[in-house]
């Protein structure tokens, strides 16, 4: 199987696996792509697959040929990178994703921070909508809502410049000293290192607050910065 | 004429998708815009019977799509308006039979032939509604002022702003101003606020609409009723005109914000 090794290499992305061709003729490497996923058919059900054709030019037919066999093997073809601006085009024409650096923010995002000096934060400037989970090995700063149904998990502190309406852990690691500030806290869930506490029947409070551990407990106090 | 392509989508079931999409196209074709509806529920269709056209069925989506027949074949004509179709959707298959590249070949053979398309999204973010938004230009969400509701919406609107659609447009559906007032529902404020995207339409709750979709006569047609008056109004604005929303409740300065949420220019 040494030929079909050289030929398509596979690898796996944060949303889905790349298989990169090489310059040998399309029906070959067509043949040996679907064979190496019939040899391993556990590992390829319901993948998502992006092809890198490299400078190679696919026909339409070639593409939607690829696609059908692939998807008669629960295997969803999402993504044709290529060279060739025509292969670009025909990819696009069939709907499929012809760039694949974008990360699916729908998806389980994770960073890895080697070293957590005390400057590591990580900075989404957007709004976090149900779904929407962020998980960094630091503090986390949100410029934007935190929405129901999404999720912040820090092992430092969390700051969020707009309404915290989801779940945060901050302090995930066992970090006690770490606290959630919001110019509006109300999540459903919130917890520092080991301590959670049910906010269900609070009110707003009009005021930016502060979630911190004290004597064991989470409490919560007028947020001053500074 | 080139289409703009119309996915009506919502995440939770029975907000009312395909009541939006029924009403909106007739507003449309009342106004003489050549529109066809999709209804991409393959497996669970409805859109056909809420726009009286069940028994002229003979092809679907999926005999288009697998080559049965030609498009022209499946679009069946309305019996109240000329210029407005109807491609149903397979009972008999599943969404797998479908895929988000078959809808983008499809609608773009829609494209230069009529005005609109609208797609009746089904309920869920799997692979129906993956089909459903592949070939859109605009998508509309339908939410109710419910907790449940809302929550779904927002995972959708997410998916969609990741996806890099162009940010869609909200239809709050089945709003009882009198449960607003006494704190039963949640306000059109509340769910604006939370889910941050432009107003396109509040649609009053209004029992004709339940008629109407029963007997299969969307209630844009009725000149009398309230709900069919929000979803004209919807068309209007689709089509790029200014409408001020319908005044549900009186607290003016509530429907000054709404209006600015809406991208409206007074403040």
């Amino acid at each position: 199987m040494d030929d079909l090794a050289s030929l398509v290499q596979i690898k796996g992305l944060r949303d889905g696996l790349l298989v990169s061709l090489t310059d040998a003729p399309w029906e070959e490497q067509r043949a040996a792509l679907l064979e190496q996923i019939d040899g391993q058919q556990a590992f390829f059900q319901g993948a998502r697959l992006a092809l890198d054709v490299g400078a190679q030019i696919l026909k339409v037919n070639e593409m939607v040929e690829l696609r059908d066999r692939l998807s008669e093997r629960s295997v969803a073809l999402w993504a044709v990178v290529s060279e060739s601006p025509t292969t670009e085009q025909t990819a696009q024409l069939l709907g499929l994703a012809t760039r694949i650096s974008k990360p699916r923010p729908e998806e389980e995002r994770r960073f890895e921070v080697q070293d957590l000096g005390e400057g590591t934060a990580l900075f989404v400037n957007k709004t976090l909508r149900s779904g929407a989970r962020v998980e960094f090995a630091g503090h986390v700063v949100v410029l934007g809502d935190v929405n129901p149904g999404a999720e912040i998990i820090a092992e430092g502190n969390v700051v969020i410049w707009g309404r915290l309406r989801g779940a945060v852990h901050a302090g995930s690691k066992g970090d006690k000293s770490a606290v959630v500030c919001a110019l509006d806290l109300l999540p459903i869930r919130l917890q520092v290192a080991e301590e959670a506490v049910n906010l269900s029947d609070r009110k707003e409070s009009g005021q930016p607050e502060m979630a911190f551990i004290q004597n064991e407990r989470v409490i919560i106090e007028a947020w001053k910065p500074g | 004429m080139t289409a703009q392509v119309i996915t009506i989508s919502s995440g939770k079931g029975g907000v009312g998708k395909t009541t939006a999409v029924a009403n909106i196209a007739v507003a449309l074709a009342m106004d003489g815009a050549k529109v066809v509806c999709i209804d991409g529920d393959i497996g669970l269709r409805n859109l056909d019977v809420v726009m009286g056209l069940e028994n002229r069925i003979v092809y679907d989506l999926v005999d288009v799509i697998e080559g049965r027949c030609k498009l022209r074949q499946a679009m069946i004509r309305d019996k109240h308006y000329n210029e407005l179709y109807l491609i149903p959707a397979a009972q008999t298959r599943d969404k797998s039979a479908v895929s988000p590249s078959d809808m983008t070949r499809l609608c773009n053979e829609l494209r230069p032939e009529v005005d609109y398309v609208f797609i009746d999204s089904p309920a869920g973010i799997e692979r129906g509604f993956r089909n459903a938004i592949a070939p859109a230009d605009r998508v509309l969400v339908v939410t109710n002022p419910e907790v449940s509701a809302v929550r779904d919406a927002d995972r959708v609107i997410g998916i969609l702003e990741a996806e890099e659609k162009r940010s869609p447009a909200l239809i709050l559906n089945r709003l009882n101003p009198a449960l607003v007032k006494q704190h039963d529902m949640l306000s059109a404020e509340d769910v604006l606020d939370l889910l941050g995207i432009q107003l396109i339409g509040i649609v009053p709750e209004d029992e004709n609409v339940i008629v109407g979709s029963n007997r299969g006569v969307p209630v844009a047609q009725d000149s009398k009723s309230r709900a069919g008056q929000a979803f004209r109004n919807i068309a209007k604005r689709l089509k790029g005109e200014e409408v001020p929303f319908i005044d549900l409740e009186k607290q003016p300065g509530l429907w000054d914000r709404i209006q600015k949420m809406a991208g409206g220019r007074k403040a």
